[in-house]
Protein backbone atom coordinates (compact mmCIF):
# COMPACT_ATOMS: atom_id res chain seq x y z
CA UNK A 1 0.00 0.00 0.00
CA UNK A 2 0.89 3.30 -1.32
CA UNK A 3 0.61 5.53 2.44
CA UNK A 4 -0.22 9.22 1.65
CA UNK A 5 2.16 11.59 3.91
CA UNK A 6 1.02 13.19 6.76
CA UNK A 7 2.34 16.96 6.87
CA UNK A 8 4.98 16.40 9.74
CA UNK A 9 5.92 13.64 8.01
CA UNK A 10 7.14 14.54 4.54
CA UNK A 11 11.01 14.59 5.75
CA UNK A 12 11.03 10.88 6.04
CA UNK A 13 8.42 10.79 2.82
CA UNK A 14 11.52 12.84 1.18
CA UNK A 15 14.57 10.68 2.23
CA UNK A 16 12.66 7.54 1.27
CA UNK A 17 12.31 9.11 -2.05
CA UNK A 18 15.58 9.23 -2.94
CA UNK A 19 16.52 6.51 -1.33
CA UNK A 20 14.35 4.94 -3.88
CA UNK A 21 15.91 6.90 -6.54
CA UNK A 22 19.53 5.93 -5.62
CA UNK A 23 18.21 2.13 -6.02
CA UNK A 24 16.87 2.45 -9.11
CA UNK A 25 19.17 4.54 -10.92
CA UNK A 26 22.73 3.72 -10.04
CA UNK A 27 24.26 0.56 -10.26
CA UNK A 28 27.70 1.09 -8.78
CA UNK A 29 29.09 -0.05 -5.48
CA UNK A 30 29.92 3.18 -4.41
CA UNK A 31 26.20 4.34 -3.62
CA UNK A 32 26.36 1.51 -0.81
CA UNK A 33 27.52 4.10 1.17
CA UNK A 34 25.45 6.41 0.24
CA UNK A 35 22.22 4.32 0.40
CA UNK A 36 23.36 3.46 4.40
CA UNK A 37 23.71 6.65 5.22
CA UNK A 38 20.13 7.34 4.19
CA UNK A 39 18.48 4.79 5.86
CA UNK A 40 20.56 5.51 8.65
CA UNK A 41 18.74 9.11 8.49
CA UNK A 42 15.06 7.65 7.64
CA UNK A 43 15.55 5.65 11.01
CA UNK A 44 17.16 8.54 12.89
CA UNK A 45 13.97 10.77 11.72
CA UNK A 46 10.98 8.51 11.81
CA UNK A 47 12.07 7.81 15.61
CA UNK A 48 12.67 11.76 16.42
CA UNK A 49 9.17 12.40 14.57
CA UNK A 50 7.00 9.13 16.39
CA UNK A 51 8.80 9.54 19.70
CA UNK A 52 7.44 13.29 20.31
CA UNK A 53 4.29 13.02 18.71
CA UNK A 54 2.17 16.05 19.84
CA UNK A 55 -1.45 15.51 20.36
CA UNK A 56 -2.48 16.74 17.20
CA UNK A 57 -0.34 14.44 15.05
CA UNK A 58 -1.77 11.97 16.57
CA UNK A 59 -5.35 13.45 15.80
CA UNK A 60 -4.02 13.81 12.55
CA UNK A 61 -3.24 10.22 12.50
CA UNK A 62 -6.27 8.59 14.53
CA UNK A 63 -7.89 10.70 11.28
CA UNK A 64 -5.48 8.75 8.49
CA UNK A 65 -8.13 7.52 5.80
CA UNK A 66 -5.88 4.96 5.00
CA UNK A 67 -5.52 3.90 8.80
CA UNK A 68 -7.49 0.37 9.50
CA UNK A 69 -11.19 0.93 10.35
CA UNK A 70 -13.56 -1.77 12.62
CA UNK A 71 -14.02 -3.88 9.29
CA UNK A 72 -10.49 -4.33 8.83
CA UNK A 73 -9.91 -5.32 12.16
CA UNK A 74 -12.65 -7.79 12.28
CA UNK A 75 -11.48 -9.09 8.73
CA UNK A 76 -7.57 -9.25 10.74
CA UNK A 77 -8.65 -10.62 13.86
CA UNK A 78 -11.39 -12.66 13.49
CA UNK A 79 -11.80 -16.42 12.22
CA UNK A 80 -14.79 -15.58 11.17
CA UNK A 81 -17.70 -12.79 11.27
CA UNK A 82 -21.21 -13.08 10.09
CA UNK A 83 -22.89 -9.85 10.09
CA UNK A 84 -26.37 -9.48 11.38
CA UNK A 85 -28.50 -5.86 10.42
CA UNK A 86 -30.95 -3.64 11.71
CA UNK A 87 -32.54 -2.04 14.81
CA UNK A 88 -35.43 -3.91 13.91
CA UNK A 89 -37.79 -0.78 14.05
CA UNK A 90 -36.53 1.99 11.44
CA UNK A 91 -33.41 0.73 9.76
CA UNK A 92 -29.82 -0.53 9.10
CA UNK A 93 -26.98 2.10 10.08
CA UNK A 94 -24.46 1.53 7.69
CA UNK A 95 -22.19 3.48 10.18
CA UNK A 96 -22.57 0.60 12.74
CA UNK A 97 -21.88 -2.75 11.57
CA UNK A 98 -21.96 -5.92 14.69
CA UNK A 99 -22.63 -9.33 14.22
CA UNK A 100 -20.86 -12.39 15.43
CA UNK A 101 -17.43 -13.16 15.20
CA UNK A 102 -15.42 -15.91 16.63
CA UNK A 103 -11.52 -14.95 17.81
CA UNK A 104 -9.55 -18.18 18.58
CA UNK A 105 -12.77 -20.46 18.85
CA UNK A 106 -14.17 -18.32 21.09
CA UNK A 107 -17.86 -17.11 20.08
CA UNK A 108 -18.43 -13.47 20.46
CA UNK A 109 -20.21 -10.75 19.54
CA UNK A 110 -18.50 -7.46 17.66
CA UNK A 111 -19.72 -4.45 16.80
CA UNK A 112 -18.24 -1.04 16.05
CA UNK A 113 -18.43 2.51 14.02
CA UNK A 114 -17.16 2.09 10.66
CA UNK A 115 -15.73 4.66 8.13
CA UNK A 116 -15.13 4.80 4.59
CA UNK A 117 -12.22 5.86 2.79
CA UNK A 118 -13.64 7.30 -0.78
CA UNK A 119 -16.81 9.82 -1.31
CA UNK A 120 -18.88 6.86 -1.61
CA UNK A 121 -17.97 4.50 0.99
CA UNK A 122 -18.39 7.54 3.33
CA UNK A 123 -21.84 8.57 2.08
CA UNK A 124 -22.82 4.66 2.53
CA UNK A 125 -21.04 5.04 6.08
CA UNK A 126 -21.62 8.21 6.95
CA UNK A 127 -18.13 8.88 8.04
CA UNK A 128 -18.89 6.63 11.03
CA UNK A 129 -20.96 9.38 12.53
CA UNK A 130 -24.09 6.58 13.73
CA UNK A 131 -28.12 7.86 13.78
CA UNK A 132 -30.13 6.39 16.62
CA UNK A 133 -31.12 3.18 14.75
CA UNK A 134 -27.08 2.08 15.09
CA UNK A 135 -26.67 2.76 18.68
CA UNK A 136 -30.15 0.61 18.82
CA UNK A 137 -28.76 -1.84 16.73
CA UNK A 138 -26.08 -2.08 18.66
CA UNK A 139 -27.39 -2.46 22.05
CA UNK A 140 -29.75 -5.00 20.27
CA UNK A 141 -27.09 -7.23 19.54
CA UNK A 142 -25.05 -6.78 22.91
CA UNK A 143 -28.29 -8.58 24.17
CA UNK A 144 -28.07 -10.88 21.53
CA UNK A 145 -24.41 -11.62 23.13
CA UNK A 146 -26.11 -11.55 26.86
CA UNK A 147 -28.28 -14.56 25.96
CA UNK A 148 -26.04 -17.11 24.56
CA UNK A 149 -22.94 -16.25 26.33
CA UNK A 150 -20.74 -14.54 23.86
CA UNK A 151 -18.67 -11.49 24.95
CA UNK A 152 -18.96 -8.51 23.25
CA UNK A 153 -16.22 -6.24 21.22
CA UNK A 154 -16.90 -2.74 20.41
CA UNK A 155 -14.35 -0.69 18.55
CA UNK A 156 -14.72 3.10 18.83
CA UNK A 157 -14.12 4.76 15.56
CA UNK A 158 -16.42 8.33 15.02
CA UNK A 159 -16.00 11.91 14.83
CA UNK A 160 -19.38 11.97 16.86
CA UNK A 161 -23.24 11.33 17.06
CA UNK A 162 -24.72 12.36 13.61
CA UNK A 163 -26.19 16.04 14.50
CA UNK A 164 -29.21 15.41 11.91
CA UNK A 165 -32.92 16.54 11.54
CA UNK A 166 -33.99 12.84 11.70
CA UNK A 167 -31.47 11.74 14.53
CA UNK A 168 -32.82 14.41 16.74
CA UNK A 169 -36.68 13.79 15.69
CA UNK A 170 -35.77 9.72 15.87
CA UNK A 171 -34.11 10.86 19.39
CA UNK A 172 -30.18 9.90 19.19
CA UNK A 173 -29.99 11.36 22.57
CA UNK A 174 -32.16 8.59 24.25
CA UNK A 175 -30.62 6.13 21.89
CA UNK A 176 -27.33 6.95 23.37
CA UNK A 177 -28.35 7.51 26.91
CA UNK A 178 -30.12 4.19 26.95
CA UNK A 179 -27.02 2.29 26.00
CA UNK A 180 -25.07 3.89 28.69
CA UNK A 181 -27.86 3.03 31.09
CA UNK A 182 -28.09 -0.59 29.78
CA UNK A 183 -24.40 -1.75 29.14
CA UNK A 184 -24.09 -1.36 33.12
CA UNK A 185 -26.15 -4.12 33.55
CA UNK A 186 -25.39 -6.53 30.37
CA UNK A 187 -24.28 -9.93 32.45
CA UNK A 188 -21.23 -10.62 29.81
CA UNK A 189 -17.70 -9.18 29.52
CA UNK A 190 -17.70 -6.30 27.65
CA UNK A 191 -14.29 -4.68 26.27
CA UNK A 192 -14.22 -2.05 24.13
CA UNK A 193 -11.44 -0.27 22.20
CA UNK A 194 -10.69 3.10 21.00
CA UNK A 195 -9.16 2.36 17.20
CA UNK A 196 -9.07 5.93 15.81
CA UNK A 197 -11.45 8.84 17.17
CA UNK A 198 -13.35 8.47 20.05
CA UNK A 199 -15.95 11.35 19.45
CA UNK A 200 -17.67 11.99 22.55
CA UNK A 201 -21.07 10.93 23.17
CA UNK A 202 -21.40 9.29 20.08
CA UNK A 203 -17.94 7.03 21.25
CA UNK A 204 -19.17 6.81 24.57
CA UNK A 205 -22.50 5.24 23.42
CA UNK A 206 -20.92 1.49 22.98
CA UNK A 207 -17.96 2.68 25.09
CA UNK A 208 -19.69 1.35 28.79
CA UNK A 209 -17.03 -1.70 28.88
CA UNK A 210 -15.27 -3.69 31.48
CA UNK A 211 -11.80 -2.58 30.04
CA UNK A 212 -11.54 -0.11 27.27
CA UNK A 213 -8.47 0.07 25.96
CA UNK A 214 -6.76 2.50 23.00
CA UNK A 215 -5.02 2.19 20.31
CA UNK A 216 -1.47 4.16 20.65
CA UNK A 217 -2.19 7.07 18.31
CA UNK A 218 -6.52 6.95 18.73
CA UNK A 219 -8.05 10.01 20.75
CA UNK A 220 -10.81 10.31 22.99
CA UNK A 221 -12.89 13.48 23.60
CA UNK A 222 -15.27 15.26 25.33
CA UNK A 223 -15.40 17.32 21.98
CA UNK A 224 -13.07 17.99 18.74
CA UNK A 225 -9.76 19.85 19.25
CA UNK A 226 -12.01 22.25 16.70
CA UNK A 227 -14.87 22.56 18.38
CA UNK A 228 -13.36 23.22 21.57
CA UNK A 229 -11.29 26.16 19.99
CA UNK A 230 -13.97 27.71 18.30
CA UNK A 231 -15.40 28.23 21.53
CA UNK A 232 -12.09 29.32 23.47
CA UNK A 233 -10.25 30.83 20.86
CA UNK A 234 -13.29 31.88 18.14
CA UNK A 235 -10.99 30.15 16.00
CA UNK A 236 -10.85 26.69 14.93
CA UNK A 237 -7.32 27.44 13.84
CA UNK A 238 -6.14 26.94 17.39
CA UNK A 239 -7.35 22.98 17.51
CA UNK A 240 -4.03 21.93 17.99
CA UNK A 241 -3.49 23.85 21.64
CA UNK A 242 -7.10 22.96 22.01
CA UNK A 243 -6.03 19.05 21.31
CA UNK A 244 -3.44 19.74 24.38
CA UNK A 245 -5.55 21.35 26.34
CA UNK A 246 -8.27 18.90 26.58
CA UNK A 247 -5.59 15.93 26.87
CA UNK A 248 -7.35 13.39 24.70
CA UNK A 249 -3.93 11.23 23.70
CA UNK A 250 -3.75 7.79 25.03
CA UNK A 251 -0.94 8.91 27.07
CA UNK A 252 -3.00 11.23 28.78
CA UNK A 253 -5.95 9.22 29.08
CA UNK A 254 -3.75 6.08 30.45
CA UNK A 255 -2.97 8.84 33.31
CA UNK A 256 -6.25 9.79 34.14
CA UNK A 257 -6.97 6.57 34.59
CA UNK A 258 -9.93 6.50 32.16
CA UNK A 259 -8.46 3.88 29.73
CA UNK A 260 -6.69 0.43 31.07
CA UNK A 261 -4.19 -0.16 28.48
CA UNK A 262 -2.53 1.66 25.37
CA UNK A 263 -2.13 -1.16 22.23
CA UNK A 264 1.31 0.14 20.45
CA UNK A 265 0.99 0.64 16.74
CA UNK A 266 3.54 0.03 14.33
CA UNK A 267 6.36 2.43 13.58
CA UNK A 268 4.56 5.54 11.95
CA UNK A 269 1.04 4.56 12.90
CA UNK A 270 -1.49 1.79 11.90
CA UNK A 271 -1.75 3.02 8.63
CA UNK A 272 1.37 1.86 7.86
CA UNK A 273 1.07 -2.06 8.37
CA UNK A 274 -2.87 -3.19 8.82
CA UNK A 275 -1.77 -6.43 9.82
CA UNK A 276 0.48 -5.92 12.38
CA UNK A 277 -1.52 -3.10 13.71
CA UNK A 278 -4.60 -5.59 14.36
CA UNK A 279 -2.16 -8.52 15.25
CA UNK A 280 -1.52 -6.14 18.58
CA UNK A 281 -5.36 -5.61 18.96
CA UNK A 282 -5.98 -9.00 19.07
CA UNK A 283 -3.17 -9.91 21.37
CA UNK A 284 -4.80 -7.15 23.89
CA UNK A 285 -8.55 -7.98 23.88
CA UNK A 286 -7.46 -11.24 24.24
CA UNK A 287 -5.59 -11.25 27.13
CA UNK A 288 -8.09 -9.32 28.80
CA UNK A 289 -10.93 -11.88 27.67
CA UNK A 290 -9.03 -14.00 29.67
CA UNK A 291 -9.11 -11.72 32.64
CA UNK A 292 -12.63 -11.45 32.65
CA UNK A 293 -14.04 -14.83 31.59
CA UNK A 294 -13.09 -16.08 34.70
CA UNK A 295 -15.18 -13.78 37.10
CA UNK A 296 -18.67 -14.50 38.37
CA UNK A 297 -20.98 -12.25 36.98
CA UNK A 298 -21.99 -10.38 39.85
CA UNK A 299 -18.08 -9.34 40.38
CA UNK A 300 -17.88 -8.30 36.73
CA UNK A 301 -21.06 -5.92 36.83
CA UNK A 302 -20.06 -4.76 40.67
CA UNK A 303 -16.29 -3.63 39.24
CA UNK A 304 -17.71 -2.48 35.86
CA UNK A 305 -19.77 0.08 37.80
CA UNK A 306 -17.13 0.64 40.23
CA UNK A 307 -14.87 1.47 36.89
CA UNK A 308 -16.80 4.25 36.16
CA UNK A 309 -18.26 5.40 39.58
CA UNK A 310 -15.09 6.61 40.39
CA UNK A 311 -14.21 9.09 37.36
CA UNK A 312 -14.31 12.70 38.49
CA UNK A 313 -12.33 14.91 40.41
CA UNK A 314 -13.65 17.58 43.36
CA UNK A 315 -13.08 19.12 46.72
CA UNK A 316 -15.10 18.36 49.30
CA UNK A 317 -14.95 21.06 52.41
CA UNK B 1 -53.62 8.82 46.12
CA UNK B 2 -52.37 11.73 48.17
CA UNK B 3 -53.96 14.58 49.13
CA UNK B 4 -52.81 17.84 47.33
CA UNK B 5 -53.28 21.51 48.39
CA UNK B 6 -52.18 24.17 46.29
CA UNK B 7 -50.01 26.11 47.97
CA UNK B 8 -50.30 29.57 49.21
CA UNK B 9 -48.42 31.87 47.36
CA UNK B 10 -46.47 33.30 49.35
CA UNK B 11 -44.47 30.20 50.24
CA UNK B 12 -42.64 30.98 46.71
CA UNK B 13 -42.11 34.47 47.59
CA UNK B 14 -39.52 34.50 49.87
CA UNK B 15 -37.24 37.10 48.74
CA UNK B 16 -39.82 39.45 48.20
CA UNK B 17 -38.78 41.80 51.41
CA UNK B 18 -35.33 42.77 50.03
CA UNK B 19 -36.38 43.01 46.32
CA UNK B 20 -36.40 46.88 45.40
CA UNK B 21 -39.94 48.08 44.41
CA UNK B 22 -40.65 49.20 40.89
CA UNK B 23 -38.80 46.53 39.14
CA UNK B 24 -39.74 45.73 35.52
CA UNK B 25 -38.83 42.92 34.19
CA UNK B 26 -39.56 42.98 30.25
CA UNK B 27 -40.92 39.55 28.65
CA UNK B 28 -38.46 38.01 25.99
CA UNK B 29 -41.19 36.63 24.22
CA UNK B 30 -43.58 38.91 23.70
CA UNK B 31 -42.21 42.44 25.28
CA UNK B 32 -44.89 42.68 27.40
CA UNK B 33 -43.33 44.76 30.99
CA UNK B 34 -43.84 42.72 33.93
CA UNK B 35 -43.06 43.50 37.46
CA UNK B 36 -41.34 41.51 39.41
CA UNK B 37 -43.96 40.81 42.27
CA UNK B 38 -46.35 39.81 39.68
CA UNK B 39 -43.77 37.35 38.19
CA UNK B 40 -42.85 36.02 41.98
CA UNK B 41 -46.50 35.30 41.77
CA UNK B 42 -46.95 33.49 38.86
CA UNK B 43 -44.18 31.33 38.58
CA UNK B 44 -42.10 33.42 36.86
CA UNK B 45 -44.42 32.89 33.88
CA UNK B 46 -45.78 35.86 31.57
CA UNK B 47 -48.92 36.89 31.80
CA UNK B 48 -49.73 38.22 28.33
CA UNK B 49 -47.76 34.83 26.47
CA UNK B 50 -46.91 32.14 29.07
CA UNK B 51 -43.11 32.49 28.44
CA UNK B 52 -41.80 30.50 30.89
CA UNK B 53 -39.09 32.61 31.91
CA UNK B 54 -35.67 30.41 33.54
CA UNK B 55 -35.76 29.67 37.38
CA UNK B 56 -32.74 29.77 39.76
CA UNK B 57 -32.84 26.63 41.45
CA UNK B 58 -33.74 27.79 44.55
CA UNK B 59 -36.52 29.30 42.86
CA UNK B 60 -37.70 25.97 41.53
CA UNK B 61 -37.40 23.88 44.87
CA UNK B 62 -39.79 26.16 47.08
CA UNK B 63 -42.36 25.66 44.08
CA UNK B 64 -42.02 21.78 44.10
CA UNK B 65 -41.60 20.28 47.58
CA UNK B 66 -43.97 20.25 50.17
CA UNK B 67 -42.46 23.31 52.63
CA UNK B 68 -39.90 23.31 54.73
CA UNK B 69 -38.59 19.16 53.27
CA UNK B 70 -35.92 20.18 51.89
CA UNK B 71 -32.47 19.19 52.84
CA UNK B 72 -30.31 20.05 50.75
CA UNK B 73 -27.00 17.16 50.28
CA UNK B 74 -23.66 17.50 49.59
CA UNK B 75 -23.36 21.16 49.16
CA UNK B 76 -19.54 21.73 49.92
CA UNK B 77 -18.83 19.95 46.60
CA UNK B 78 -16.55 22.19 44.61
CA UNK B 79 -14.41 21.86 41.11
CA UNK B 80 -11.03 21.16 41.42
CA UNK B 81 -8.78 21.79 37.58
CA UNK B 82 -8.00 18.22 37.23
CA UNK B 83 -6.76 19.31 33.47
CA UNK B 84 -5.06 22.86 34.38
CA UNK B 85 -7.41 24.04 32.00
CA UNK B 86 -6.58 27.79 30.92
CA UNK B 87 -9.10 30.57 33.38
CA UNK B 88 -11.08 27.66 34.89
CA UNK B 89 -10.86 28.54 38.35
CA UNK B 90 -11.23 32.02 37.83
CA UNK B 91 -14.16 31.25 35.83
CA UNK B 92 -15.88 29.38 38.55
CA UNK B 93 -14.92 31.61 41.19
CA UNK B 94 -16.53 34.02 39.18
CA UNK B 95 -19.40 32.25 39.03
CA UNK B 96 -19.60 31.17 42.37
CA UNK B 97 -19.53 34.37 43.51
CA UNK B 98 -22.67 35.67 41.29
CA UNK B 99 -24.80 32.52 42.03
CA UNK B 100 -24.09 32.17 45.39
CA UNK B 101 -24.08 28.38 44.40
CA UNK B 102 -20.78 26.31 44.32
CA UNK B 103 -21.59 24.60 41.09
CA UNK B 104 -24.26 24.14 38.66
CA UNK B 105 -26.58 21.78 40.61
CA UNK B 106 -28.23 21.48 43.77
CA UNK B 107 -29.63 18.01 45.27
CA UNK B 108 -31.19 17.53 48.09
CA UNK B 109 -33.63 15.01 50.37
CA UNK B 110 -37.58 16.22 50.22
CA UNK B 111 -41.19 15.65 50.51
CA UNK B 112 -43.17 15.60 47.54
CA UNK B 113 -47.27 15.58 48.41
CA UNK B 114 -45.74 13.82 50.97
CA UNK B 115 -43.70 10.94 49.36
CA UNK B 116 -40.29 10.65 49.74
CA UNK B 117 -38.20 12.00 46.76
CA UNK B 118 -34.98 13.07 46.10
CA UNK B 119 -34.41 15.88 43.90
CA UNK B 120 -31.76 18.05 42.22
CA UNK B 121 -32.05 21.08 39.97
CA UNK B 122 -29.58 21.92 37.88
CA UNK B 123 -28.92 25.87 37.94
CA UNK B 124 -28.77 27.43 34.10
CA UNK B 125 -26.75 30.70 35.58
CA UNK B 126 -24.17 29.13 36.95
CA UNK B 127 -21.77 28.33 33.75
CA UNK B 128 -24.43 27.28 31.45
CA UNK B 129 -25.58 24.33 34.21
CA UNK B 130 -22.62 22.46 32.11
CA UNK B 131 -21.93 18.83 33.82
CA UNK B 132 -18.57 18.27 35.27
CA UNK B 133 -17.21 16.36 37.64
CA UNK B 134 -19.21 18.12 40.62
CA UNK B 135 -22.60 17.86 38.68
CA UNK B 136 -21.70 14.19 37.61
CA UNK B 137 -21.15 13.64 41.21
CA UNK B 138 -24.06 15.04 42.79
CA UNK B 139 -26.07 13.32 40.23
CA UNK B 140 -24.98 9.68 41.00
CA UNK B 141 -24.66 10.39 44.58
CA UNK B 142 -28.59 11.72 44.84
CA UNK B 143 -29.49 8.36 43.00
CA UNK B 144 -27.43 6.45 45.05
CA UNK B 145 -29.16 8.02 48.38
CA UNK B 146 -32.54 7.61 46.59
CA UNK B 147 -31.98 3.53 45.70
CA UNK B 148 -30.80 3.25 49.49
CA UNK B 149 -33.73 4.54 51.13
CA UNK B 150 -36.46 3.39 48.50
CA UNK B 151 -36.85 7.31 47.44
CA UNK B 152 -37.79 8.82 44.06
CA UNK B 153 -35.94 10.82 42.23
CA UNK B 154 -36.89 13.78 39.97
CA UNK B 155 -34.25 15.47 38.60
CA UNK B 156 -35.05 19.20 37.30
CA UNK B 157 -32.51 18.85 34.00
CA UNK B 158 -31.12 22.05 32.03
CA UNK B 159 -27.71 22.19 30.56
CA UNK B 160 -25.56 23.04 27.65
CA UNK B 161 -24.01 20.14 27.99
CA UNK B 162 -20.50 18.76 28.95
CA UNK B 163 -18.17 21.41 30.67
CA UNK B 164 -15.75 21.20 28.14
CA UNK B 165 -13.39 22.43 30.89
CA UNK B 166 -13.45 18.98 32.69
CA UNK B 167 -12.55 17.06 29.16
CA UNK B 168 -12.97 13.24 29.24
CA UNK B 169 -14.06 13.50 33.02
CA UNK B 170 -16.79 15.14 31.96
CA UNK B 171 -17.82 12.77 29.35
CA UNK B 172 -17.46 9.95 31.95
CA UNK B 173 -20.27 11.89 34.13
CA UNK B 174 -22.52 10.57 31.73
CA UNK B 175 -22.10 6.77 32.08
CA UNK B 176 -21.02 7.06 35.84
CA UNK B 177 -25.09 9.32 36.23
CA UNK B 178 -26.74 6.39 33.73
CA UNK B 179 -25.33 3.68 35.38
CA UNK B 180 -26.69 4.78 39.36
CA UNK B 181 -29.96 5.22 37.38
CA UNK B 182 -29.40 2.00 36.12
CA UNK B 183 -29.31 0.32 39.61
CA UNK B 184 -32.06 3.44 40.47
CA UNK B 185 -34.06 1.07 38.19
CA UNK B 186 -33.44 -2.64 38.89
CA UNK B 187 -34.71 -1.70 42.45
CA UNK B 188 -38.51 -0.61 40.82
CA UNK B 189 -38.12 3.29 42.19
CA UNK B 190 -39.64 6.08 39.91
CA UNK B 191 -37.24 8.11 38.08
CA UNK B 192 -39.35 11.31 36.76
CA UNK B 193 -36.85 13.95 34.75
CA UNK B 194 -38.70 16.67 33.85
CA UNK B 195 -37.12 19.07 31.23
CA UNK B 196 -36.53 22.85 31.06
CA UNK B 197 -34.90 25.48 28.87
CA UNK B 198 -32.76 24.66 27.49
CA UNK B 199 -31.59 20.43 28.09
CA UNK B 200 -29.22 19.84 25.66
CA UNK B 201 -25.71 17.67 24.64
CA UNK B 202 -24.07 15.38 27.35
CA UNK B 203 -26.82 15.83 29.99
CA UNK B 204 -29.76 15.21 26.86
CA UNK B 205 -27.98 12.17 26.23
CA UNK B 206 -27.70 10.57 29.29
CA UNK B 207 -29.84 11.28 32.42
CA UNK B 208 -32.26 13.31 31.01
CA UNK B 209 -33.80 11.07 28.64
CA UNK B 210 -34.07 8.32 30.97
CA UNK B 211 -36.73 9.22 33.26
CA UNK B 212 -39.37 6.58 33.49
CA UNK B 213 -41.66 9.54 32.93
CA UNK B 214 -40.09 12.36 31.28
CA UNK B 215 -41.84 16.07 31.81
CA UNK B 216 -41.16 19.31 29.59
CA UNK B 217 -41.98 22.66 30.56
CA UNK B 218 -43.61 24.58 27.69
CA UNK B 219 -41.91 25.80 24.57
CA UNK B 220 -38.24 24.60 26.22
CA UNK B 221 -35.58 23.84 23.92
CA UNK B 222 -34.36 20.29 24.38
CA UNK B 223 -31.72 18.71 22.19
CA UNK B 224 -28.66 16.49 21.72
CA UNK B 225 -26.69 18.78 19.07
CA UNK B 226 -27.35 22.51 19.05
CA UNK B 227 -29.50 24.11 16.23
CA UNK B 228 -26.42 25.56 14.57
CA UNK B 229 -24.82 22.64 14.23
CA UNK B 230 -27.20 20.41 12.99
CA UNK B 231 -28.11 23.36 9.99
CA UNK B 232 -23.96 23.53 9.08
CA UNK B 233 -23.87 19.65 8.97
CA UNK B 234 -26.88 18.75 6.97
CA UNK B 235 -27.13 22.63 4.89
CA UNK B 236 -30.85 22.11 5.47
CA UNK B 237 -33.74 24.11 6.75
CA UNK B 238 -34.67 23.05 10.07
CA UNK B 239 -37.95 22.51 10.52
CA UNK B 240 -40.32 24.84 12.30
CA UNK B 241 -40.25 24.30 15.81
CA UNK B 242 -37.31 21.86 15.52
CA UNK B 243 -35.89 20.71 19.02
CA UNK B 244 -38.74 22.54 21.12
CA UNK B 245 -40.87 20.61 24.23
CA UNK B 246 -43.73 20.73 21.63
CA UNK B 247 -41.47 19.11 18.94
CA UNK B 248 -40.54 15.97 21.30
CA UNK B 249 -44.55 15.46 21.94
CA UNK B 250 -45.36 15.26 18.32
CA UNK B 251 -42.62 12.85 17.80
CA UNK B 252 -43.40 11.23 21.36
CA UNK B 253 -39.96 11.43 22.97
CA UNK B 254 -41.62 12.95 25.64
CA UNK B 255 -44.59 12.23 28.29
CA UNK B 256 -46.68 15.19 28.77
CA UNK B 257 -45.83 19.07 28.43
CA UNK B 258 -46.75 20.72 32.14
CA UNK B 259 -46.87 24.38 32.48
CA UNK B 260 -45.48 25.36 36.16
CA UNK B 261 -48.30 25.96 38.05
CA UNK B 262 -49.58 22.28 37.25
CA UNK B 263 -45.78 20.81 37.88
CA UNK B 264 -45.82 20.05 41.36
CA UNK B 265 -49.61 18.99 41.51
CA UNK B 266 -48.84 16.67 38.34
CA UNK B 267 -45.43 15.48 40.41
CA UNK B 268 -47.86 14.54 43.34
CA UNK B 269 -50.24 12.52 41.17
CA UNK B 270 -47.29 10.61 39.21
CA UNK B 271 -45.56 9.66 42.78
CA UNK B 272 -48.67 8.16 43.87
CA UNK B 273 -49.44 6.15 41.05
CA UNK B 274 -45.25 4.90 41.15
CA UNK B 275 -44.30 4.96 44.55
CA UNK B 276 -44.42 1.10 45.83
CA UNK B 277 -46.78 0.49 48.35
CA UNK B 278 -46.67 -2.37 50.94
CA UNK B 279 -48.94 -5.45 49.74
CA UNK B 280 -52.61 -4.81 51.07
ZN1 LIG C 1 -44.62 37.31 27.27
Amino acid sequence: MNVEPLEFEKPVAELERKLKDLRENSKEIEVDKEIRRIEEKIMATKSDIYRNLTTWQRVQIARHKQRPFTLDYFNQCFDDFLELHGDRHVGDDAAMPGGFATVEGRRCVALGHQKGRDTKENLHRNFGAAHPEGYRKALRLMRLGEKFGAPIIALIDTPGAYPGIGAEERNIAEAIAFNLREMMLIRVPIIAVVIGEGGSGGALGIGVADRVLMMENAYYSVISPEGCAAILWKDGKHAPEAAEALKISAPDLKQLGIIDEIIAEPVGGAHHDHVAAAASLKTAVLKHLRELEVKDTDTLLEERYQRFRKFGEFRER
Amino acid sequence: MPIFKKRSISAFGKKKQDMPEGLWQKCPSCGAMIHELDLQQRYRVCPKCEHHFTLNSDERIQMIVDQGSFEEMDANLETVNTLKFKSYEDKIKNYQKRTGLKDAIVTGRSKIGGEPAVIGVMDFRFLGASMGSVVGEKVTRAVEAATAENSAVILFCASGGARMHEGILSLMQMAKTSGALARHAEAKLPYISVLTHPTTGGVTASFATLGDIIIAEPKCMIGFAGPRVVKETTHQNLPPGFQTAEFMMKHGLVDRIVPRSEMRECLTSLLGYMMPRAAA
